[in-house]
């Protein structure tokens, strides 16, 4: 079945024909092009696929596109405000040595972004890993992750994002 | 996965015609069990019926003494109610246990519970709080609800509308993660209301289901001593690679005092 979609991608208005069946990870990622957004399982588990659906973290690879008719997407892609200046997360994930690989990063920074602003900017190291229980990395460790999110809330909270 | 039929009625009473007549139709709440299994094709629906549009399925009321659950509130939004915290604080918190934050922003507690996933959570609260679950056709009460393995009392067509769990006087539920799944293991729920105490355990069984023993003697005497002696059999209990049924049952009585004695703070 063919269905036609509309959706804000990153503050841009998008639309395109999936099937009934198309994930939207699929849509952002072969319909748009836009492959910041990753798929590192077939389980629902890892997280390299979140994304922002109105506000919320979501794993796109568990939404069906159709399901993001009218909905206001983020994604990594739309984070940094301009080629030079990234977001508060990301530049706290490049400080920190946050990645290795880089193929779970998209979805940590984004479950990372979402977890902050829950915890209205404050969160100890227990929360943080605690709340990391649904994005998998297998180079890290995490160490430098929890480190990167701690730094990030802060300068969150004071570039206003 | 192999491609179906899409539809987003905006009533309940649209998706009950959806159903109608079309035996492979499946409804979807939040997805989050249904994707997956989709994914997998691990089953072929002819025809996906979206809840997510139907306003009035979603939110909590308190009625009474009742918390009021609809089908399709989200586990977030039901661990982070005001009224399901100061009413019955457990079912926040099993809420809040459920999967990862993103899994919680999308699964409901309506799909969950018509999933009957023998390791999923709400299950046990259901049971253990003695809930009433209203479908658009009736009232199913939580003992004979669970019939086993993913399978429940509703019939096909009928859907799950809201959950209605009567405040405790205590109550609280523990649960034995899976490292990397985060379903549980084991997870025992514990209620007491006047002198009636009720205990259900999941991720043990095929589904959830009471504890009779630990029942009637916490009935007596609501300490985690009362039932420290008791014993659940491991002959039907679940074994795989995570565990074995005798491991499971031994969980369920560590679960259990530890739920009685959370109950009791
Ligand atoms: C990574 C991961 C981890 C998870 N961890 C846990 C966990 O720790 N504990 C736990 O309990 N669960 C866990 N879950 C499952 C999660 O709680 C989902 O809520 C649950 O799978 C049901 O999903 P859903 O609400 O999105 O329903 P769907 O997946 O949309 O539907 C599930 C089933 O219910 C039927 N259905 C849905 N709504 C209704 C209704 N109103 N009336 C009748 N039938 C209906 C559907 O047809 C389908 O058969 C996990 C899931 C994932 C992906
Ligand atoms: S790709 Fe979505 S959870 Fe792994
Ligand atoms: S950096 Fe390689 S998987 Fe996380």
């Amino acid at each position: 079945m063919t269905i036609s979609v509309a959706m804000t991608v990153n503050g841009k208005p998008v639309s395109g024909k999936v099937e009934a069946r198309t994930l939207l990870v699929q849509f952002l990622r072969e319909h748009l092009g836009m492959t910041g957004t990753h798929v590192g399982c077939d389980t629902s588990q890892c997280g390299a696929c979140v994304v922002h659906v109105d506000g919320k973290s979501v794993k796109s690879c568990t939404m069906l596109a159709v399901q993001a008719d009218g909905a206001n997407v983020t994604t990594i892609e739309g984070l940094a405000s301009s080629p030079d200046k990234l977001h508060p997360m990301q530049e706290a994930f490049r400080d920190n040595h946050a990645l290795q690989c880089g193929f779970c990063t998209p979805g940590m920074v984004m479950s990372a972004i979402d977890m902050v602003k829950r915890h209205n900017y404050q969160l100890d190291e227990a929360t943080v890993r605690h709340e990391l229980e649904g994005n998998l990395c297998r180079c890290t460790g995490y160490h430098n992750i929890v480190k990167a999110i701690l730094a990030a809330a802060p300068a969150m909270k004071a570039a206003g994002v | 996965m192999y491609d179906f039929a899409y539809h987003r009625p905006k009533s309940l009473a649209d998706a009950v015609s959806a159903l109608k007549g079309k035996d492979e139709a499946r409804p979807m709440a939040g997805g989050m069990t249904l994707i997956p299994t989709l994914k997998q094709r691990l089953a072929k629906p002819s025809d996906v019926i979206d809840l997510g549009a139907i306003k009035d399925l979603a939110g909590v009321k308190v009625e009474g003494s009742n918390v009021v659950i609809g089908a399709m509130t989200r586990h977030f939004d039901v661990a982070s109610s005001a009224d399901v915290k100061r009413m019955i604080p457990a079912l926040a918190e099993l809420a809040g246990m459920i999967g990862d934050p993103a899994v919680r922003n999308r699964g409901t507690i309506g799909g969950s519970i018509a999933n009957s996933d023998p390791a999923a959570d709400y299950p046990a609260a259901v049971v253990a709080l003695n809930a009433t679950i209203t479908t658009n056709t009736g009232k199913h009460a939580a003992d004979g609800f669970f019939k086993g393995l993913f399978e429940t009392a509703l019939k096909d067509g009928e859907l799950i509308t809201s959950v209605s769990f009567p405040k405790p006087d205590k109550a609280a539920y523990m649960k034995f993660r899976n490292p990397a799944s985060r379903y549980a293991m084991v997870g025992v729920f514990v209620a007491k209301t006047g002198n009636t105490v009720r205990v259900a355990v999941t991720g043990a069984g095929p589904s959830v289901f009471r504890v009779k023993a630990m029942e009637d003697a916490l009935s007596k005497n609501f300490t985690s001593a009362a039932i420290k002696d008791i014993k659940v059999p491991a002959d039907d209990l679940n074994s795989d690679i995570h565990g074995s049924a005798e491991y499971r049952a031994h969980l369920v009585g560590v679960m259990a005092r530890r739920a009685v004695d959370a109950a009791n703070k």
